[in-house]
């Protein structure tokens, strides 16, 4: 809603999560897309100290795992060839991956956490950062640029013969599982937290 | 005001879906597009890389800062040289300057070098209006003027055309042998073509790069060399320029040579750089300093930064909606997410669109050469579009009620559990109908789950 301009409605929905977040000393977010919203976006939005907190406490799950969990690898086993995507707000907002634009190569927490697995092949993209075209409400506003920026995102997976798409944001993943089901893709889609709970399961 | 472009313009998501039927031909547009990204990203592997865009950053910033002190400098500086300097409100001032010195000289064929900014204030219509023959010399501006087209993209204006499509149109124009689709046969032909142009020419126009306020001098960018035969064959030389395109000074402008030439097209700098201070003997040189919104946008802190453009089409290459819209899906002169910052401040209500053509991935950012924070002012604009009730329609009913569902957990329990429900009974089919934007061009509905999030941990603790 914020992202869409709809600033007002986009407040309530904000006052009620804040007045939730307020007696955690962390909160974990699965989503790099969510969790720059709150730090980047939330506290000059509000302009409240519960805000602020809320913004300081906040973490995406890699970067949580990583940081204040000081765990930048876990054991585990994962015997598949995986393409990894991390969302653009977690690429570019959060700076939690290497960014070609920046000449910086695919790194991050997630990057670590995925290549520290037994048996994982972390394959190469040919545009291992582009947008995968979901885009909040870009994905219905642009509903046919949204699903072609998915397909070709998908076939970026697919030349490189992967057999899993993880990603660190769910919204990313409903875009992309739903584009490569009505196209018949035999991929699986997942989320970094349901593959780090298997590989070390 | 702005030129219309591509006639009457159907928004950015009707113009993106028209583009994308033929899929093979989008296709083709996105590679053209990413190699033009791909050659930036080796053309910009510099150490210094980084500095440089700060530096260049600060300057532009700098520059906005004492603008008013900037340009006066500058119409001194040029007025000692021998140039004439001419200030122009609007497109229509700077269009109407233009016509008075062609016809204080009897000039009918002008020949023109690319700008945007000429572009942006239809000067070419406006002239041709009046019985002077304009020639487009960059060859592919030559391209789009021959197709009766605006430029797609600020920096290749023709990249939207296949070379057996330019064969077909230089036949049909310049009589080459049908079906030649060498590059080199065609570049040469349009080498004959554009000399006769630029050596019968009354006036050269161009536009400028950079002008300097240390200097007076104004300095033109090519890799074909054209502005460079404009300017100095013919008796008069007019450079029409955005007042935004100055700096303080000479040494601001090797950082900014740098920045556009590797941002634009990877080159260390462009093959033709010219830095021109006064005209020749027995020639005349004017320069037309325009507004037209600049100083509006000046004022507007928010929106100020987008001053900084140098116009080196990054932004365009990189952006994964730009390469698979087209420049016309637009309908604004500057295309791409520059343009879509660009254009509401011309007019938020026609193009209230394309601050929403844009997922917000940040490429665009991070590889300005001038670090423009473009996402901060699409966000910014989509804002102001729902404060002034001109959002895309469909979002000013979904998102505040959304708003409403969100604002208490007890609703949004509510809501998943109707969601649920609903998917259950009403046939899929129904629900992925023609109507259903997520599904029509090509996705599935996703099953909602069982349980949330909520549900589940609530489950697996065993308390509330």
């Amino acid at each position: 809603m914020f992202n869409a301009g709809v600033v007002t409605a986009a407040r309530a929905a904000a006052d009620n999560w804040v007045r939730a977040s307020a007696p955690f000393d962390a909160i974990v977010m699965p989503s790099g897309s969510c969790t720059h919203y709150v730090r980047h976006h939330l506290p000059r939005f509000l302009g409240s100290d519960v805000a602020a907190h809320a913004a300081k406490v906040t973490f995406e799950l890699c970067e949580f795992i990583a940081g204040p969990l000081g765990q930048p690898t876990l054991a585990g086993r994962f015997p598949h060839r995986v393409a990894m995507h991390l969302g653009c707000h977690a690429q570019r907002g959060l700076r939690l991956g290497g960014s070609s634009e920046l000449h910086q190569t695919v790194s991050g927490p997630m990057h670590t956490l995925l290549t520290a697995l037994d048996g994982l092949t972390l394959v190469p993209l040919d545009r291992p950062d582009e947008c995968c075209g979901f885009g909040g409400s870009f994905a219905v506003g642009e509903a046919d640029v949204s699903v072609v920026m998915g397909r070709d995102k998908l076939a970026d997976v697919a030349a490189h013969d992967a057999g899993v798409l993880v990603s660190s944001d769910p919204s990313c993943l409903l875009h992309l599982e739903a584009v490569a089901a009505h196209h018949g893709h035999a991929l699986r889609t997942m989320h970094v937290a349901e593959l780090l709970e298997e590989a070390t399961r | 005001m702005s030129a219309p472009v591509g006639g009457a313009h159907r928004g950015h998501a009707k113009s993106a879906a028209g583009f994308l039927v033929d899929a093979e031909r989008a296709a083709w547009h996105d590679r053209s597009l990413w190699f033009m990204r791909q050659k930036r990203d080796r053309g910009t592997a510099i150490a210094e890389w980084e500095s440089l865009r700060l530096a260049g950053s600060a300057l532009k910033a700098h520059a906005m800062s004492r603008l008013a002190d900037l340009l006066e400098e500058f119409e001194r500086r040029a007025t000692a040289n021998g140039v004439v300097v001419h200030w122009a409100r609007d497109a229509a001032e700077h269009n109407a300057i233009v016509l008075g010195i062609l016809h204080a000289d009897g000039v009918t064929r002008v020949s023109k070098s690319k700008s945007m900014l000429t572009e942006e204030c239809g000067l070419n219509p406006f002239l041709e209006a009046r019985g002077i023959e304009v020639v487009d010399t960059d060859l592919g501006e030559r391209i789009v003027q021959l197709a009766k087209e605006p430029p797609s993209h600020i920096v290749i204006p023709a990249i939207h055309w296949k070379r057996e499509e330019i064969g077909a149109l230089f036949h049909r124009t310049m009589g080459t042998p049908a079906g030649e689709t060498s590059p080199d046969a065609l570049a040469a032909a349009a080498r004959v073509h554009l000399r006769d142009a630029l050596l019968n020419a009354g006036a050269g126009i161009t536009g400028a790069n950079v002008i300097v306020a240390e200097t007076g001098g104004v300095v033109v960018c090519t890799n074909e060399g054209n502005a460079d035969l404009g300017m100095h064959s013919a008796p008069i030389h007019i450079a029409c320029v955005g007042i935004e395109k100055i700096v303080a000074t000479r040494d601001d402008v090797g950082v900014l040579l740098r920045l556009l030439a590797r941002s634009g097209t990877g080159q260390p700098v462009t093959a033709y750089t010219t830095h021109v201070t006064s005209p020749r003997p027995d020639a005349a040189m004017h320069v037309v300093l325009v507004d037209n919104g600049r100083t509006r946008r000046l004022a507007d802190e928010a929106m100020r930064a987008a001053l900084h453009c140098i116009r080196c089409g990054a932004c365009l290459n990189t952006c994964p909606v730009y390469r698979r819209s087209g420049g016309y899906s637009y309908g604004h002169v500057i295309q791409g997410p520059i343009g879509a910052i660009l254009a509401p401040a011309v007019d938020l209500d026609a193009h209230r669109e394309l601050p929403f053509a844009s997922t917000l991935c940040g490429s665009c950012a991070d590889v300005c050469p001038v670090r423009i924070d473009i996402p901060a002012q699409l966000l910014a604009w989509r804002a102001r579009s729902a404060a002034a009730g001109a959002l895309p329609s469909g979002y000013s009913t979904i998102f505040p009620f959304l708003g409403w569902v969100l604002s208490r957990l007890s609703r949004f329990e509510r809501a998943a559990r109707w969601a649920r429900r609903v998917q259950k009974v009403i046939p899929s089919s129904w629900l992925s109908g023609r109507w259903n934007p997520w599904t029509r061009p090509g996705r599935t509905l996703p099953v909602i789950a069982d349980e949330t999030f909520r549900e589940w941990a609530q489950r697996e603790e065993g308390r509330p």
